[in-house]
């Protein structure tokens, strides 16, 4: 076990001490595997901030019934207690023109627009939502609500939700296909740099082999090479990837207040940021047992 | 310790290196194997550290045949014999002191035990000042001493010796042979192929010729 042990620390400290030994062949490598690894963890990184603000909306489907501009406030109350009673309903939340109109002037922008007009342009309305979710059963209730008199316009809201939903499932399935597309290339950089690493070390394998080295022995500082070669172009990639986080953060601000959300730009979470060294100094190591398996016999 | 029963050794295409040899070297011996360039010499210590394979009979080493042992075998049966190569095979990257440690690290041998044991090997061939030094900074009597110190820091119980003392001048290698002597009198058996046929008096002999065994 001790002996074990000391193998293991020997070759990792060595596999250290040739990766230090050039250092610029080295911060190349690193570099190329780092950047490679960015671009699907950045995909990731965005993702997970995309998945977070969708999170915040509500993703539960509602509909929201707009009253006519005409009506009065007795209309209103009389479709509030009509949906009161109707089956199928968890909530109604009824949101009055003049709360509409006040919450419309905080917006420094439309204020002088809003205070030019004679009359509050806003209907009463009512956000519903429905205990039935799927699409079909909010559909039919969307029917039903139209024809609802002094009704104006019902309008689902689950839509863009639906929307957001599956433009992010495509964005994870092309964050995969990314990240195996360059986990690949990844294997390839290892096991290049893994075969170079044997060929200057030829001599050396050779004498060890005939001083009675097992194949682990000799093998073990290259694997140990390759793991610090994904593990090191793993964390190039966090920080690349902070950085663009850290950069795109205000400007990123500036497009989504536009569109009154708000959403702090974080990199990756501990989660992802493990598993993305977890993967980076796999496939080096998958790229250095494939490398010596065709270049140590 | 070591038999060869009617072992021959074939390179393609069709040159023998070794035909029909059958020999013994018992334990505690020191046998020279004298023969001319391209007799076989080189082969037949290959054989013993199955570095090679015999094409035909069987070599055996302790009662092994090592011809019939697994890759993850080799490693085992070469940690037992001390070999010094005829090319050396030292690295030229390393220091004297490292080159003598590898076989030591190889076996996992504890790190400051290895360290005298490293001195002890160095002390023994005379090469105790130069620990620092690198083998290029070595003249070539003093490499062939270290490349001896390398072979027997493990202590083996079976010393081979490719053409220890070739290009050396006769004072070099007399002062060599004498290393192999003092060995072989601490209970080694030294096995060494050579031509000088002067070099090792009082070791048993064994004349190859053309791969065969002259009586």
């Amino acid at each position: 076990m001790k002996v074990w042990l000391t193998h293991h620390r020997k070759a990792g400290l060595l596999a250290l001490r040739r990766l230090v030994a050039a250092p610029v062949n080295s911060l190349l490598s690193l570099l190329a595997i780092g950047i490679a690894l960015a671009l699907p963890a950045g995909g990731e990184m965005l993702l997970a901030n995309a998945r977070q603000l969708a999170g915040t909306t509500s993703a539960a489907p509602q509909i929201s019934i707009f009253m006519a501009a005409n009506a009065e406030r007795q209309a209103a109350t009389e479709i509030e207690s009509r949906l009161g009673k109707y089956g199928g309903i968890r909530q109604v939340l009824l949101v009055t023109r003049e709360a509409t109109l006040a919450r419309m002037k905080t917006n420094p922008g439309l204020r002088d627009v809003i205070e030019a007009l004679p009359a509050n342009p806003f209907p009463d309305a009512f956000v519903v939502t429905a205990t039935d979710e799927r699409p079909e059963a909010i559909e039919r209730l969307a029917v039903e609500f139209r024809q609802w008199p002094k009704v104006e316009h019902v309008q689902l809201d689950s839509a863009w939700v639906r929307r957001l939903d599956a433009l992010l499932k495509l964005g994870r399935t092309s964050v995969i296909l990314l990240g195996a597309l360059l986990g690949a290339g990844l294997i390839a950089i290892s096991f290049n740099i893994i075969r170079m690493q044997v060929l200057t070390h030829r001599a050396e394998i050779e004498v060890s082999q005939l001083l009675g080295a097992t194949d682990g022995f000799i093998q073990r500082p290259f694997l140990y090479y390759g793991v610090l070669l994904g593990l090191g172009g793993g964390i190039v990639a966090w920080l690349v990837v902070g950085a663009a986080a850290l950069w795109l953060r205000a400007p990123l601000n500036e497009l989504l207040r536009l569109y009154e959300l708000t959403v702090v730009l974080r990199s990756l979470d501990a989660h992802d940021s493990a598993l993305l060294l977890g993967f980076a100094a796999g496939l080096g190591w998958v790229g250095a047992v494939i490398s010596l398996r065709q270049h140590l016999r | 310790m070591i038999r060869f029963d009617r072992v021959s050794k074939r390179y393609e295409p069709g040159i023998d290196a070794l035909s029909d040899l059958s020999f013994q070297v018992a334990e505690r011996e020191m046998v020279v194997v004298n023969g001319h360039s391209g007799a076989g010499k080189s082969t037949l210590l290959k054989l013993i550290a199955a570095v090679e394979k015999c094409t035909a009979g069987a070599v055996l080493v302790g009662g092994q045949n090592v011809g019939g042992l697994s890759r993850s075998a080799l490693p085992y049966l070469r940690r037992r014999i001390g070999m010094v190569f005829q090319d050396q095979k030292l690295l030229f990257d390393r220091s004297v002191f490292e080159n003598v440690l590898l076989p030591l690290s190889i076996v996992g041998f504890p790190t400051r035990d290895a360290a005298q044991r490293v001195r002890a090997a160095l002390d023994k061939v005379g090469l105790a000042s130069r620990e620092k030094a690198l083998p290029v900074m070595l003249s070539g009597g003093e490499q062939q001493r270290l490349a001896i110190a390398r072979a027997v820091v493990n202590r083996p119980n079976l010393l081979l010796a490719d053409e220890p003392t070739a290009h050396l001048d006769s004072e070099t290698a007399a002062d060599v042979a004498r290393i192999f002597h003092e060995f072989h009198h601490v209970g080694v058996t030294v096995l060494i192929a050579t031509y000088a046929n002067d070099l090792f008096p009082g070791a048993r002999r064994v004349q190859l010729n053309h791969g065969k065994l002259l009586p």
